[in-house]
């Protein structure tokens, strides 16, 4: 065996013991290069989903029926662009850079949650948003809190804690709603029954038994970087979301939701993953409008962010000048 | 003791801002802007809901703050001119932000000291985080007075955008706990200072724009509140 191919050798060796020992993965670490790719891959996606996730849930800021509501609201719009800096900063650990990032997704190169292609139509889907779409993110996201990559685990701490904060205040939202006026609880049911599949949708395709559809859930789970499949993070979600329905008095749109006693779980009704596959392709209600609204504030933006470079090469050459 | 009128106007100019600086989230030029903006906007927000909940106090007739803010029409705002003006391009809203931030500051820091336990506890809270807002100001309007070319162009047309509703801010206003013609001079002070580090000359006097405090409002104003006030009133006595 040729001494580099050795070298590579213990450097996987001990990446694996690193892994397979449940630890974390740090920065200057070796890794499989395609380990790196699939984390930069999996964090930007995050990351642009919280920035392009911003946008639906601020249609409602302006709106807002009450002050405490649109403070709420403010606080939780900027949670998330606050979320977004920590993952950008977290895939700049593995050596790209937020420009590029942002470049990729405002180039269709990469992706974000095809959640926010959804239209927010009235205010109860603000509720539906925090109550739903954050149900199924926390979901998804607390096993990261444990992933192998230490500044991706760790970003995903803080995020989770907000997450849940958001989850219960958009509960609450639409708890108010279904106490309300027989209007504002049409507007909530209305709400759940247009979120309810695409909630669904956000844990992708299945991954298990004869429906495994090639994706990356084997080797990531290998890497430490997913830790349950697609299938089972669904079912966890309904079977938290169910009771949660019936405190608020809403009815979840499938026939055939029930619980099955012999599984331990509720028995419920695949989203249509064709819905999916179309609306991660481009063809939801607002992908169009989700990107250009992105790419216009960037590039109205790119003059304010010239100007800051220039100033700050200004000052630097200024305090140059006066240490020389 | 605290006017109504005056809590009103106060309460006013916070909200109608926080309002317009909401617009920039999720379309500011970077994600630091958005998270600055949002914030910016919900400590103005507060500021507004303790203000307006103190107006419909002292008013007596049981309007707490969304009565007051939602069921007003624009000429029953008391509002000056200045924050209602549309956002404009980041450089306005970085004037208007310079502007208001450092009169919010001479104010509110004055207003520690108010007789009223209320207002003064306002003040105590809001002029640390006016102090913020005036520094983030600041830090822009240096950075785009005397950054490139083109953000020079905007930074000057910005502050000609917002001058002529600088008067307003300064003009005498019967039952203030603060005589807004004492905040005038610190003012200066201040602005002129950050203009002249920018390298940008103070705008030429123009005729000033004035009336909000009066109920005369310009055309933005009505929009502004369609947009803030619909779905509340869509729903009368609906609780949210």
């Amino acid at each position: 065996m040729a001494p580099t191919d050795q070298r590579t050798d213990d450097r996987e060796a001990a990446f694996y013991a690193i892994v397979d020992s449940d630890g974390r993965i740090e920065p200057r670490d070796d890794m499989p290069e395609a380990y790196r790719r699939t984390l930069i891959r999996q964090i930007a996606q995050h990351a642009h989903s919280e920035i392009i996730g911003m946008q639906p849930e601020g249609n409602w800021i302006s709106r807002a029926p009450s002050l405490r509501r649109k403070a709420i609201l403010l606080a939780k719009v900027q949670d998330e662009a606050g979320h977004g800096l920590y993952l950008y900063a977290a895939a700049e650990t593995l050596g790209v850079s937020r420009d590029q990032l942002l470049d990729l997704l405002h180039t269709r190169k990469q992706k974000y949650s095809s959640i926010f292609n959804y239209p927010t139509l009235t205010w109860a889907d603000v509720g539906a948003i925090g109550w739903l779409v954050d149900g199924a993110a926390i979901t998804n996201q607390v096993p990261l809190t444990r992933c192998s990559y230490g500044p991706y685990a760790r970003a995903m701490v803080r995020i989770c804690k907000e997450e849940s904060f958001h989850q219960r205040q958009g509960f609450e939202s639409l708890l108010t709603l279904t106490r309300g006026s027989a209007a504002q609880k049409a507007m909530a049911q209305d709400a759940l029954d247009r979120w309810w599949y695409p909630s669904l949708a956000m844990f992708g395709p299945p991954d298990t038994g004869e429906q495994v559809s090639g994706g990356h859930t084997e080797q990531s789970m290998r890497w430490g970087i997913k830790r349950f499949s697609n299938d089972e993070l669904r079912q966890r979600f309904v079977d938290m979301t169910v009771p949660q329905s019936e405190v608020l008095g809403l009815t979840i749109p499938d026939p055939d939701l029930r619980w099955n006693d012999e599984r331990g779980h509720y028995d419920f009704t695949a989203p249509d993953y064709d819905e999916l596959f179309r609306v991660i392709k481009g063809d939801g209600p607002c992908n169009e409008q989700r990107l250009r609204h992105r790419v216009e504030a960037h590039e109205d933006g790119a003059w304010v962010r010239e100007a800051a470079g220039a100033y700050a090469a200004k000052q630097q050459a200024k305090r140059a000048e006066a240490a020389a | 003791m605290t006017t109504q009128r005056y809590a009103l106007a106060l309460g006013d100019d916070a909200l109608i801002l926080a309002q317009r600086l909401g617009e920039w989230v999720a379309r500011a030029p970077e994600l630091e802007e958005d998270v600055a903006l949002a914030n910016i906007a919900l400590d103005l927000l507060g500021q507004a809901r303790t203000l307006l909940t103190y107006a419909g106090e002292l008013e007596g007739a049981g309007r707490d703050e969304d009565a007051l803010a939602y069921w007003r029409d624009d000429r029953d705002f008391r509002n000056v001119l200045l924050v209602e003006l549309p956002n404009g391009d980041f450089a306005v809203t970085m004037a208007r932000q310079l502007v208001f931030a450092a009169y919010q500051y001479e104010l509110y820091d004055r207003l520690r000291g108010s007789a009223d336990e209320t207002v003064a506890a306002v003040a105590g809270k809001a002029v640390k985080e006016v102090h913020y807002h005036r520094d983030h100001a600041t830090q822009w309007v240096l950075r785009l007075g005397d950054g490139t070319d083109e953000s020079r162009r905007r930074m000057v047309a910005g502050l000609e955008t917002v001058w002529p509703y600088v008067d307003e801010l300064f003009e005498p206003f019967d039952g203030a706990d603060v005589d807004p013609t004492a905040l005038r001079e610190p003012w200066t002070a201040y602005v002129h200072g950050v203009l002249a580090e920018a390298g940008l000359s103070v705008p030429e006097p123009t005729a000033s724009r004035r009336g909000g405090r009066d109920g005369l409002h310009t055309e933005h104003l009505g929009y502004l509140l369609a947009e803030l006030q619909h779905l509340h009133r869509s729903h009368p006595g609906a609780t949210w």
